[in-house]
């Protein structure tokens, strides 16, 4: 029996690990991923899983051309979670080629450039996701309309494949515009938000997510119930999350009250768009956010306030993705501003004074 | 009663249940027992006793050294048989003076001092008190051993108005205070009485984590003897054990960072502590045994032993069954604050709470993976620390950085390793850095010295050199003068003749 060790303790340790913690926001994302395949059919379905498949795949190869192990690195599910947040934010029926390129965006530029895991400053999906949307505006803006799974709508597997692959173009009546795409056309046409807001589905259906956009943005219920789950779980805290949304909302109920022609109303910025799949699953990656909670606090109330500043004021209609890079390039700054008070010491960092001077009694 | 907010610590799996339920038994008395000088903090004791002499149990063999240090006493009577280097149960395997004693199956106490039985308010004044319990050599039993004697003299430098005694139990599978709780509370409860009135406290309060409710209902029971005693229920959450964190969250006073509790008015003492207080007050006992835990999966039947102090590991294990095959690690203390035992010969010594046998399954150690910043170990860290960034820097080398963030108010918890999905050993690269934090503090004070030294030398030299430059000045005048005196002594004989 060898009893000597070369560290110092601890000698136990919590279950917790890197992939059982992937596992758990897969499983939280399950439930609206599902949901999202079913609305958008087998083009969906087929897109998804090019998107995960090229994701593991470049890693892989990353990982060998790197000399590290690639087994172990493949198996904690970083790739696999930074492929799927990218598939739920591409176009349902985008072209194949956009699932692979994002995926190499993701991992090649995003992680590994930087120097792989835990090591990248911008988060991997939403790097690829801005460097898709600026270099091919027209595949990452072209929208599908709902066309579930069974229904009369919905393209056959073999015509999905003809979508995918780009041998035939999408044909015009399937497509639609995003909610918040649609507002945004319409403001730059001169219609008053306020009207254009009656063309958009009721809110409950936005809640629900019948609705066009990526699948991420679509059933805000169920990243809702998926978000929750990892609080409990306390995979992730409600800092975050609840500052963006908290942030969002309020400037968004403040607009609308100040200018309602201009300006939408705070429940269709919460649930339209990809904001409550950002404020749980996207803002809160571990990697590219800040560590200490005060410093979660502003980082989410940041992209918060980006999102609607973009969404209201810049000329893309939604802006949740380039609020996320943009916070992310603060995190290093934020860490360093924001660490919590030591026990014993003041915020300076000053050993506390004793307040009462002490009675002597002997 | 209110209880305050305390940041941090973890929630762990305890698995106290292995021995929680097995009562405190004896041990016989070893064959041989191998006793430290230096069982506490501070400096370590004198050997008072020659090779060949006979001892009785309780009879002093090493005397409280200079300033913090405490007495140390024979555990079983028998000759000391060597007073050499053995191995200390550090994990360094270095050696320590140590003296050896085989048993002479007697056990046959010494002279003690006379008991105190008097009920209160004692015929004794504090500082009577407070001799005894040097006398005594009792040391803080929870882990830390600090002379308690050196704790129970706060009162003449800082104004004290709170005792508080630390029932925590925090570490994973310990038992002891709990069991020592349930078994011996009206013991505990004399011990606390006699320390608050060594101190003369206005309060006592009595900490126990939520998860003995026993001891709990014994502690109350036997706190109604005194109405100034408050028993406290805390939360199960690690390192509520820590003393500063027990007396900020029992009584909200925040203990300033380099300094001790007493600061804020509070001296904090272990169950086992008090315990000992009053076997050295009322039955005139030295410390010489204490409770320890031997568990883990490993241990082929965990229980709760009074060992007398020396008493090698294997002989412990020896009487609790031995070992499974199945072990991997054999830890002193808990399992998250203790320390690997360098080998089965190591003694039980006066800071031993546990001695565990760990398997694989109950370490849980896993290869390390890249950091992927959750900040856990920010948000369980109870110093306020942010051990991610400390350990980034450090591993780039850059130990002072570290310490501009904190690493030295560190305390040593794990609470950050244990968190870590990556299984990052978080806390041991704190351990490194601040070992090697002082020791080039260390080096840096000697530097100074030797500098200092220089130049004192270098000034004394230059001062002897002017001093030398200025009497060679002054002969070479007296000197030129005298050659002018003989160079002119015509006219001067020619100015006297005149």
């Amino acid at each position: 029996m060898s009893t000597l060790v070369n560290r110092a303790g601890p000698f136990t340790h919590t279950a917790t690990t890197v992939s059982s913690t992937m596992v758990w926001v897969m499983v939280a994302l399950l439930p609206a991923t599902a949901y999202g395949l079913w609305l958008f059919g087998w083009p969906a379905v087929i897109l998804f899983f090019i998107t995960l498949g090229s994701a593991l795949a470049i890693e892989a190869i990353m990982l060998a051309l790197l000399g590290q192990p690639v087994g172990a690195r493949l198996m904690d599910g970083t790739a696999l979670l930074t492929g799927w947040l990218l598939a739920l934010s591409l176009p349902p029926w985008a072209p194949w080629w956009i699932g692979v390129l994002g995926s190499f965006c993701a991992i090649v530029i995003g992680k590994h450039l930087f120097g792989g895991l835990g090591q990248n400053l911008f988060n991997p999906a939403m790097v690829a996701r801005v460097v898709l949307l600026i270099s091919f505006p027209l595949q990452m803006t072209l929208w599908a309309a709902p066309a579930p799974l069974g229904s009369e709508a919905a393209p056959s597997f073999m015509q999905s494949v003809a979508y995918i692959s780009g041998q035939t173009p999408v044909p015009e009546h399937m497509s639609a515009a995003t909610s918040l795409g649609l507002l945004k056309t319409e403001v730059s046409r001169g219609i008053s938000v306020e009207k254009s807001t009656e063309k958009l589905p009721p809110l409950f259906q936005m809640a629900t997510g019948k609705e066009s956009g990526s699948m991420g943005e679509s059933a805000a219920v169920l990243l809702l119930a998926g978000g929750l789950l990892l609080m409990v779980l306390r995979i992730i805290s409600w800092h975050i999350p609840v500052a963006l949304l908290g942030t969002l909302g309020a400037l968004a109920a403040l607009s609308h009250a100040l200018d309602p022609s201009r300006f939408a109303s705070m429940p269709i910025h919460l649930l339209a768009g990809a904001s409550v799949l950002g404020a749980f699953f996207i803002a809160t990656d571990y990697v590219t956010s800040p560590v200490s909670r005060s410093g979660q606090l502003l980082f989410g109330a940041g992209i918060g306030a980006l999102t609607w500043v973009i969404r209201s004021l810049g000329s893309y209609p939604e802006g949740l993705a380039f609020a996320v890079v943009l916070m992310n390039a603060l995190v290093p700054l934020i860490d360093r501003g924001f660490r919590p008070r030591v026990f014993g010491r003041s915020w300076r960092g000053k050993s506390l004074e004793v307040k009462s001077q002490p009675r002597i009694h002997i | 009663m209110m209880l305050f907010q305390v940041r941090g610590g973890v929630k762990l799996s305890y698995r106290k249940e292995l021995s929680s339920e097995s009562p405190i038994v004896r041990m016989p008395t070893p064959k041989r027992v191998c006793i430290p000088l230096q069982q506490h903090v501070g400096s370590p004791a004198e050997p008072v006793v020659e090779v060949g002499q006979w001892v009785g149990k309780g009879q002093l063999i090493g005397r409280a050294g200079r300033g913090i240090s405490a007495n140390v006493h024979a555990s079983i009577s028998g000759t000391v048989i060597a007073v050499e280097d053995r191995v200390a149960p550090h994990p360094s395997g270095l050696t320590q003076l140590t003296v050896v004693i085989e048993s002479d199956g007697a056990d046959r106490w010494a002279e003690l001092p006379q008991p105190i039985t008097a009920d209160f308010p004692l015929p004794a004044t504090p500082k009577e008190l407070n001799d005894r319990v040097a006398a005594a050599g009792i040391v803080g039993l929870g882990g830390a051993a600090f002379p308690s004697a050196v704790k129970l003299d706060m009162r003449y430098k800082y104004s004290i108005d709170t005792l508080v005694i630390n029932g925590a139990e925090c570490e994973p599978y310990i038992t002891c205070d709990d069991r020592l709780m349930r078994e011996s509370a009206a013991e505990i409860v004399d011990g606390v009485r006699i320390m608050a009135y060594a101190l003369a406290v206005e309060h006592i309060i009595i900490a126990i984590e939520a998860n003995k409710p026993k001891a709990v209902k014994a502690m109350r029971e036997a706190a109604k003897a005194d109405s100034s005693i408050r028993l406290v229920t805390v939360p199960t959450r690690f390192p509520m054990g820590s003393a500063q964190h027990l007396l900020l969250a029992v009584t909200g006073r925040e203990t300033p960072a380099d300094k001790r509790t007493a600061e804020v008015g509070a001296v904090v003492h272990n169950v086992a502590t008090a315990r000992a207080v009053s076997m050295a007050i009322r039955r005139g006992e030295p410390l010489v045994s204490r409770v320890v835990t031997v568990s883990g999966l490993g241990v082929r039947e965990p229980a709760n032993v009074e060992v007398p102090l020396g008493t090698s590991v294997e002989d412990l294990l020896t009487f609790c069954g031995g070992l499974h095959p199945v072990p991997t690690l054999l830890i002193g203390g808990g399992p998250m604050m203790g320390a690997p035992l360098p080998s089965v010969h190591a003694p039980v010594v006066k800071g031993s709470s546990g001695v565990l046998a760990l398997t694989a399954s109950e370490t849980n150690e896993g290869p390390e993976s890249p950091c992927i910043r959750c900040g856990k170990c920010v948000t369980a860290c109870p110093a306020g620390l942010v051990p991610v960034e400390m350990a980034q820097l450090i591993r780039r080398g850059d130990l002072q950085g570290a310490k501009a963030i904190g690493s030295q108010d560190c305390i040593a918890c794990g609470s950050c390793s244990f968190i870590c999905p990556s299984h990052i050993p978080l806390a041991h690269y704190f351990s490194f850095a601040n070992g090697k934090l002082s020791a080039l503090d260390r080096d840096a004070r000697q530097q100074d010295r030797i500098r200092s030294l220089v130049q004192a030398r270098n000034e004394r030299t230059a001062r002897e050199a002017e001093i030398k430059k200025a009497a060679a000045a002054a002969r070479k005048a007296a000197k030129a003068a005298a050659a002018k005196a003989t160079a002119e002594p015509p006219t001067q004989l020619l100015e006297e003749s005149t």
